[in-house]
């Protein structure tokens, strides 16, 4: 143990504070009781319950159903989606946090209440008006089918339901990084002979690009799970346009329980190991950064 | 302290015991019943007249609660323990899957009401844009190609299922009883879907409102509903040469009304459906009537058509499923490889 307590003492003794009591902040065993019990009930019972159930027909079945083609090529098109529509709200939504951030303009306290309504609309609501904005007679559609663009029923609308209710969630979590950024380090570096790129790489990215990834993790995490609104513009076409969520419950329709229940443990398991690289990356970006600094 | 909460106590008591008494002195009955998603406007009447039917004739008064969905949505709920008297579904195949999987009521529940448990039936239909530019007739012009057909999924739509059927007995029937030939048939048929919805409304508003589309297979209710709610100017309904009797069945659920102690009232309420005046407002809202005499009168409203049962296309709704909807049946070897 020595040799352990010498390579990190202070890591070591924070690791075991809850147990020697060593913390110096007052109540700290009753909120991590708290905690503890809160996310029990809210998070891990109801997963443990969905992966239980599926595990209820043996392996065999469990890993027969989440292999099964039909199956395989609705991970495909979910999480390929919610990759794209992440991407995209990453790249609009930092955009859109920057101007939000460094710009004042008339209206922007409402462009601003804008952002949020994503999150308060029920996303039903969203599908069912993104495709009848789309669809081939639809407002937008009409004038992209005859280019032979089609959105409404392709991967591309899927896409689009999922940037929807995706990019609040970038914007959320950059907007105040960029925000708190003094601009004044940014004259600095231009006084100093940056140019407006040098500027950007050296000063802005370094500092938002965590919050980014947070931002596009939760867009993409939410875009995985989101059912609501893509069912309506998907198409829900076998092998090409259906969802792994359609599956589901598709799956219960079948009164086939224990299928619906492998296909979501196999789909909870998939976000969740893409959420761990996601912090992964985070953490090791937020290390390296901190030795440079 | 203590005295002001005894008397509280002593006030919630007293209470509830007035609400009790309240409650029976009324002899007030409530009953569910779970449906399905088209029959909404249609019960809603109905609860009315039966709620008059019952107090003539037992002085006591009744209230009906109702709740819609997909059909087997529904069923699920109740077999997880939504609380219903009776069930009024889609296809037997969900009120059999209650009484497999929840052991809710009896398996021969179909047998307890005439005419197999449906007190009206409805048929399958062709939906066409006004003039009928894409000349379709009958089942053979939706595999033409070019020919956008809408149609829902069948494994998350009741209705779907009716429509699978009648185009597959069709299918079947033209063939000479030849499987292969049906298959081939189904295949170039959904060849021709664009969109699946997953409900029959969703698939209705798909090729009414958003414009998708060069016919709908649907429910005659659901068709004639369109024709009156959006105009006879827009859309013509086809009746093709043949196609499915669709009968959707009720039951009591006998667990839960025994439970409740509503079995008698459960009991009435669907006997009731097959009475003359249910019936007139069945076919007031574009179901089929059982009773003749009824039949007769609204024959201007329903076109004559050629129909054929589950039983005699594809030997019941439990073969139906096997072979078409569980994992692996005709419709998952149409998407197949």
């Amino acid at each position: 143990m020595p040799v352990k307590l010498a390579i990190n003492p202070r890591k070591s003794a924070r690791r075991w504070s809850f147990v020697t009591k060593s913390s110096p902040l007052p109540g700290f065993r009753l909120s991590f009781a708290f905690t503890a019990i809160y996310m029990t009930i809210i998070v891990f019972i109801p997963l443990t319950a969905i992966v239980l159930h599926g595990a209820r027909g043996g392996f065999g079945a469990f890993l027969h159903t989440i292999v099964a083609p039909r199956v395989l090529a609705s991970y495909r098109v979910t999480l390929g989606s919610a990759a794209a529509a992440a991407l995209l709200s990453a790249v609009f939504g930092m955009l859109l946090a920057w101007v939000l951030a460094r710009y004042s303009f008339p209206g922007k306290s409402i462009v601003d209440a804008v952002v949020d309504l994503p999150f308060a609309l029920p996303t039903a609501v969203a599908g069912i008006s993104l495709t009848a904005l789309y669809a081939e007679h639809g407002w937008i559609g009409r004038y992209l089918e005859p280019h032979g663009i089609h959105v409404a029923f392709t991967p591309l609308g899927i896409v689009m339901a999922m940037s929807f209710v995706g990019f609040p969630f970038v914007v959320r979590s950059v907007q105040p990084v960029l925000e708190d950024l003094d601009p004044a380090m940014e004259e600095a570096a231009a006084s100093l002979g940056a140019s407006s790129w040098q500027r950007f790489t050296r000063i802005i990215a370094p500092v938002s690009f965590p919050a980014l990834l947070t931002g596009s993790a939760l867009a993409f995490a939410r875009a995985a799970g989101e059912y609501g609104s893509v069912i309506f513009i998907a198409g829900n076409m076998p092998m090409k346009t259906e969802i792994t969520a359609l599956l589901i419950v598709t799956k219960l329709e079948e009164y086939d329980y224990t299928g619906a229940a492998a296909i979501a443990s196999a789909m909870l398991a998939l976000s969740f190991a893409i959420m761990l690289l996601v912090n992964v990356l985070q953490w090791w970006f937020q290390k390296r950064e901190g030795q440079r600094a | 302290m203590r005295s002001t909460y005894r008397g509280i106590n002593r006030f919630v008591v007293i209470a509830m015991l007035l609400m009790v008494a309240a409650s029976v002195l009324h002899a007030q009955t409530h009953l569910l019943n779970v449906s399905y998603d088209p029959t909404r406007e249609f019960y809603e009447e109905y609860n009315r007249l039966f709620a008059q039917h019952w107090k003539a004739t037992t002085g006591q008064d009744v209230i009906v609660n109702q709740s819609h969905g997909g059909s087997g949505k529904q069923a699920r709920a109740v077999i997880e323990g939504l609380e219903a008297d009776v069930v009024t579904l889609a296809l037997a195949y969900d009120i059999d899957a209650i009484a497999q999987n929840g052991g809710l009521l009896d398996k021969d529940w179909q047998s307890k009401l005439p005419n197999n448990s449906t007190p009206y039936t409805s048929t399958i239909v062709l939906l066409v844009r006004k003039g009928n530019p894409q000349h379709i007739h009958d089942w053979d012009d939706l595999i033409r190609p070019g020919v956008k057909v809408i149609t829902p999924n069948p494994k998350t739509s009741g209705g779907a299922r009716w429509n699978y059927l009648a185009a597959w007995g069709y299918a079947l029937r033209k063939s000479g009883n030849n499987d292969q030939g049906a298959r081939d048939y189904m295949k170039k048929l959904f060849a021709n879907v664009p969109v699946l919805d997953s409900g029959a409304r969703g698939a209705t508003t798909t090729f009414v409102q958003r414009g998708v589309g060069d016919v709908l297979i649907a429910w005659e209710n659901e068709a004639l509903l369109a024709l009156k709610e959006f105009g006879a100017d827009k859309f013509e309904i086809v009746v093709p040469s043949a196609t499915i009797l669709a009968e959707p069945p009720v039951a009591v659920v006998d667990k839960v009304a025994r439970r409740h102690g509503t079995e008698k009232v459960s009991r009435a309420y669907l006997e009731y459906l097959y009475s003359p005046e249910a019936q007139e407002l069945a076919a007031k809202y574009f179901y089929r009537p059982r009773l003749k005499s009824v039949a007769d009168k609204y024959a201007s409203v329903f076109p004559k058509v050629n129909t054929f049962t589950v039983v005699e296309g594809c030997g019941g709704w439990q073969n139906a499923q096997a072979k078409h909807f569980s994992d692996g049946g005709t419709f998952d070897q149409i998407y197949g490889k």
